[in-house]
């Protein structure tokens, strides 16, 4: 576990240094994650090492946005005066950008790759 | 009395009260959707609000000090989002042979995502500064917070979208793909991460090992493109 923490904060950390240094409108870990791709393939026995701690945190994914989701109560003052057209925003924008890029991925799919199952 | 009030005040002044009680709040919500078989509305993130926002009202707990004990839960969302590289690893066959429908996708999910909020959000008449705020809500939140501040938003507004945003999509998706009888776990995936960010991912994941690869895919690209896509619709539509 150690060792695959002590890697993601390394990738996370050159990646901050890197967008901030360049100025670059990426975000750290963003590039943290590009970082550990290009490290998988040119030393592709890591991913044995990583698997166990990262399927742990990925299966937990949703834990990390819980200290965010509670500054939604926080914040209900902000969003009282216009929640309804916020809500109805949210929840029509959210529908419409999947099936967007349901409809685009299936569609490109089928012009690529053939109709398949 | 004195004696509760001053382990009151030993525990409020230290993070450990607030952080242990996200993690119970969440193994809490974990295992209640867990038991009911992960149905669409059991949203994990949901109900751990529902569970913590109480307590901090009844125990008056500003949100300033809850945060001094989640800050460390949340800092993990930086090496968990490098970890989405292992998935993206693991199911590298499978993104080759569809690069096409992936960057497609991408840009017309990224750009339906931020041009249908702001146009409606102007058609309902809202202030400038809270269109500025919902452009960036459906990436993850630390790059949403970026992007939000660059353009004049609100980025505390931002922050609150966003994850209203993430639970929308995490709640709607399954229902919605099921409905239209959607059964490429790719282009499922897919399509919750771009519109839902890691909440979407995280309910991928909960669904199918492939579509939450997919659902990491579109949520890491879609923070590079917003960056640079948002700013222009702001102007282009605005």
């Amino acid at each position: 576990m150690l060792p695959t923490l002590a890697l993601l904060l390394t990738c996370q950390l050159i990646g901050e240094v890197v967008a901030r240094g360049f100025g670059l409108p990426v975000p750290g870990p963003v590039l943290g994650l590009a970082l550990l791709l290009a490290v998988l393939i040119a030393r592709p026995t890591l991913a044995a090492t990583l698997r166990p701690s990262v399927s742990v945190i990925l299966a937990h994914l949703s834990l990390m946005f819980v200290p965010a989701g509670v500054g939604v109560i926080g914040n209900l003052d902000v969003l009282s005066e216009d929640w309804v057209a916020l809500l109805v925003i949210l929840v029509v924008s959210t529908l419409l950008a999947m099936l967007a890029a349901v409809g685009t991925f299936l569609g490109v799919r089928w012009l690529t790759e053939g109709r398949q199952p | 009395m004195t004696g509760v009030e001053s382990l009151w005040s030993y525990l409020s002044a230290t993070p450990l009260l607030w952080l242990t009680a996200t993690v119970v709040a969440y193994l809490l919500s974990d295992r209640t959707a867990r038991s009911l078989g992960y149905p669409p509305w059991a949203n994990p993130v949901l109900m751990s609000v529902l569970l913590i926002a109480p307590v901090l009202w009844l125990s008056g707990t500003t949100y300033d000090v809850y945060f001094d004990g989640a800050q460390f839960i949340h800092f993990l969302l930086g090496p968990a989002t490098v970890a989405l590289a292992l998935p993206l690893w693991d199911n590298r066959e499978m993104i080759r042979r569809s690069v096409a429908p992936i960057l497609f996708a991408l840009l017309a999910g990224s750009v339906v995502a931020a041009g249908s909020a702001i146009l409606m959000a102007r058609g309902f008449g809202l202030p400038t500064e809270i269109i500025l705020s919902l452009g960036p809500k459906s990436t993850t939140a630390p790059v949403a917070l970026g992007i939000s501040e660059a353009i004049g938003g609100i980025p505390t507004l931002t922050a609150v979208l966003v994850i209203l945003t993430g639970i929308i999509g995490a709640v709607t998706v399954t229902p919605l793909m099921t409905l239209l009888r959607i059964r490429d776990w790719r282009a499922r995936g897919f399509a919750v991460g771009i519109a839902a960010h890691g909440i979407g991912t995280a309910r991928a994941f909960q669904v199918n090992q492939v579509a939450g690869a997919y659902a990491g895919i579109a949520m890491a690209l879609n923070a590079l493109l917003t960056s640079m896509i948002v700013p222009a619709l702001v102007r282009w539509l605005m």
